[in-house]
């Protein structure tokens, strides 16, 4: 059963309820909200994620509601919640979707050190996984947007999952964040991307996320070896050119995008190593999504 | 409000074979029971040693494995960290004391074993704190809590001194020179600890508290800590260092008059009781009769221990009942009256409230 196969109101009788268990990839979250926002925002960028029953075992336990405060009647606001404990300050309640997306990563990066965890968006072609590492700001998810619509499948815009037994790259298939002047980039690139409504004023601006493409959701459950690690970089007017990255170099990046590379000690340090070794490493500056995609594509049939 | 089953994390850690047995819908419980009570890698730990992981579902399993990654995380950096607090105190002619969970680690009891870490705790003679600050400020430890109330908090009626954070690893030691603080009740001498402390094998200059004072400052800082969200862990430690050194016959005769030794009877009490009703920690009956000489009159024991065996109770579906936060609430008020004379708690609590109210938190 997928979260389509729900009407609206049964989604929100769950939502409101007894919870809604939702499956991405491998972490199953039970979210609770009474929040109309919430339920837009699960309809939409869900609709295709299974829904796992009751008899299942649910990895985390959240829920987005609006704090008992004396705020609520000037500024309404929404909390997180995570096994009853709340983790970050309210946010206006505007942004309670961002929120539960936001909480959502914070619980995967946070507990599930099965898996080496990168600030990395990571996209697959003929089961070989393009990591993009990057700071906030460089065009990560713009480019990963964009690739996504051209023929690359998503595995995850802000979490790189790594099996450090395996070294294979998991597939989250989750909303990706877009910030600020992407979203209007991405609309124009993508005319069929689905986008919710832009949410202003956030920390980072204004934010509207999309969609991850239903066959991406669907194939969640296939895994993809690492080929390619990319440092990208937008710079206004710049030809697309992939300089490559010395493999030191590349292995320290992806030590500082690391949300959990310490917590794994040697074990990180050799998984890590593995992984690099087998990936081509580049930086990568672009001006424009057209010629960004047209480069990936040479690379994903030449390399 | 009946009591209820008991909680299945201390089921789990009673009888950790019976966990093969369970289904999807216990591990949920248990897996979410756990962390809560920050005793997920602990069980992980005793499950891996009774040669089970592979009978528990994969779901679950991908909890036990990361929490044991990241408890081993911790141990390998406590290790380090104490490494570094030696060196830095190479010059001082002092004898380290470990406590809590630096202690366990670095003695190599079980009760180290899938434990979280989080600050190191050491004691030392009150007289040599300048000293002993003051190399760690030399090697890069920085002192907390600047505010001239804190400060005097600290210094003029604590058993520590303001926290130091390392400025590069942000990693906090707790340097003691008492286990309660100067203005509490009880008043365990430091130099009757001190001068039964015993070296660590291979460990330079490196010392843990004696086995029966290892279990009456486990007991102690239980039950007279005001916060109690770690407080199944501590008590997980209590049942495990009880365990250890009980194998020993002389021990528990020792630990009874040791406590009345150090002016810990009551605490101990309190410990054996709780570790044995959550943890069904083994205690010889001669022993407990011994310990239970010093229970307070019935009428306040019956409601110290009530507010206890549901503060310490992890809460089942997750949200917190009505009972335990009030629960909670009574021992944080009765952790700060044991810690302070009225006229100063009155004072200290003013002071804090005063201060909230000036910061607009």
């Amino acid at each position: 059963m997928i979260v389509a196969d729900l009407s609206r109101p049964e989604l929100e009788r769950r939502l409101a309820g007894p919870g809604l268990r939702l499956r991405t990839g491998p972490v199953v979250a039970q979210i609770r909200s009474p929040l109309g926002a919430v339920a837009d925002g699960v309809a939409l960028h869900y609709a295709a994620h299974p829904i796992e029953g009751n008899d299942g075992f649910a990895d985390f336990f959240v829920r987005v509601d609006r704090p008992r405060n004396l705020r609520r009647w000037l500024h309404p606001q929404a909390m997180f919640h995570i096994d009853g404990e709340a983790p970050f300050t309210p946010l206006p309640l505007d942004q309670a979707f961002p929120l539960l997306e936001w909480g959502l990563n914070w619980c995967i990066s946070a507990h599930c050190h099965q898996y080496l965890i990168f600030h990395a968006a990571v996209v697959e072609r003929s089961g070989r996984a393009l990591i993009l590492p990057a700071p906030p700001g460089s065009g990560k998810s713009t480019l990963c947007a964009g690739l996504i619509h051209r023929g690359w499948r998503l595995l995850s815009d802000e979490l790189a999952l790594i099996d450090p037994a395996t070294s294979r790259a998991i597939p989250l298939a989750r909303p990706v964040s877009l910030k600020n002047r992407s979203i209007d980039v991405i609309r124009a690139f993508a005319p069929a991307a689905v986008l919710s409504r832009p949410v202003r004023d956030t920390t980072k601006g204004t934010v509207a996320h999309m969609q991850a493409p239903p066959d991406s959701v669907r194939r969640a459950a296939e895994f993809a070896s690492p080929a390619w690690i990319v440092m990208p970089r937008y710079e206004a007017g710049a030809t697309a050119a992939l300089t490559p990255l010395p493999k030191a170099r590349a292995f320290m990046e992806m030590v500082n995008s690391g949300f959990n590379y310490s917590v794994h000690g040697r074990n990180g340090f050799e998984a890590l190593a593995r992984v690099v070794d087998r990936c081509e490493c580049h930086t990568f500056a672009y001006g424009d999504l057209e010629e960004a995609a047209a480069l990936f594509d040479a690379l994903a049939t030449t390399s | 409000m009946s009591d209820g089953p008991p909680p299945s994390i201390t089921r789990a850690l009673r009888d950790p074979p019976s966990v093969a047995s369970w289904n999807l819908q216990q591990w949920e419980a248990l897996v979410r029971e756990a962390r809560r009570t920050n005793l997920l890698s602990r069980l992980a730990h005793e499950v891996a040693d009774c040669g089970l992981s592979d009978r528990v579902p994969p779901a679950p399993r991908a909890h036990l494995v990361a929490a044991q990654t990241l408890a081993q995380a911790q141990a390998d950096a406590m290790r380090r960290e104490v490494t570094y607090i030696r060196q830095a105190l190479a010059k001082v002619d002092v004898e380290i004391v470990l406590l809590k969970g630096a202690a366990y680690l670095m003695a190599g009891l079980p009760a180290a074993r899938g434990r979280l870490f989080t600050d190191v705790d050491i004691l030392v003679p009150y007289e040599r704190l300048p000293e002993v600050e003051a190399a760690l400020m030399l090697h890069g430890w920085f002192a907390t809590h600047h505010s001239a109330y804190d400060q005097r908090y600290y210094r003029e009626w604590m058993h520590e001194l303001p926290p130091l954070r390392h400025a590069v690893r942000t990693t906090v030691v707790d340097v003691h020179h008492a286990i309660l603080p100067r203005t509490a009740r009880l008043k365990p001498s430091s130099a009757t600890l001190l001068a039964a402390a015993r070296p660590i094998p291979g460990q330079d200059r490196l010392r843990v508290l004696s086995p029966t004072d290892l279990v009456l400052h486990s007991a102690t800082h239980l039950f007279h800590n005001e916060e109690l969200s770690q407080g199944l862990r501590d008590l997980a430690d209590l049942d495990s260092l009880l365990r250890h050194f009980g194998d020993d016959p002389g021990f528990w005769n020792e630990l009874p008059q040791r406590a009345v030794e150090l002016d810990l009877a009551r605490p101990l009490h309190y410990g054996v009781r709780h570790a044995s009703r959550l943890f069904g920690t083994p205690v010889p009956d001669a022993a407990r009769a011994n310990i239970e000489r010093h229970a307070p009159p019935p009428w306040l024991d019956g409601i110290v221990g009530t507010l206890y065996e549901r503060a310490l109770r992890p809460v089942a579906a997750g949200e917190p009942g009505l009972l335990t936060p009030l629960a909670r609430q009574a021992l944080f008020v009765r952790a700060h009256w044991l810690r302070m004379p009225a006229v100063l708690l009155a004072r200290h609590l003013a002071s804090k409230a005063l201060r909230i109210d000036r910061d607009g938190n």
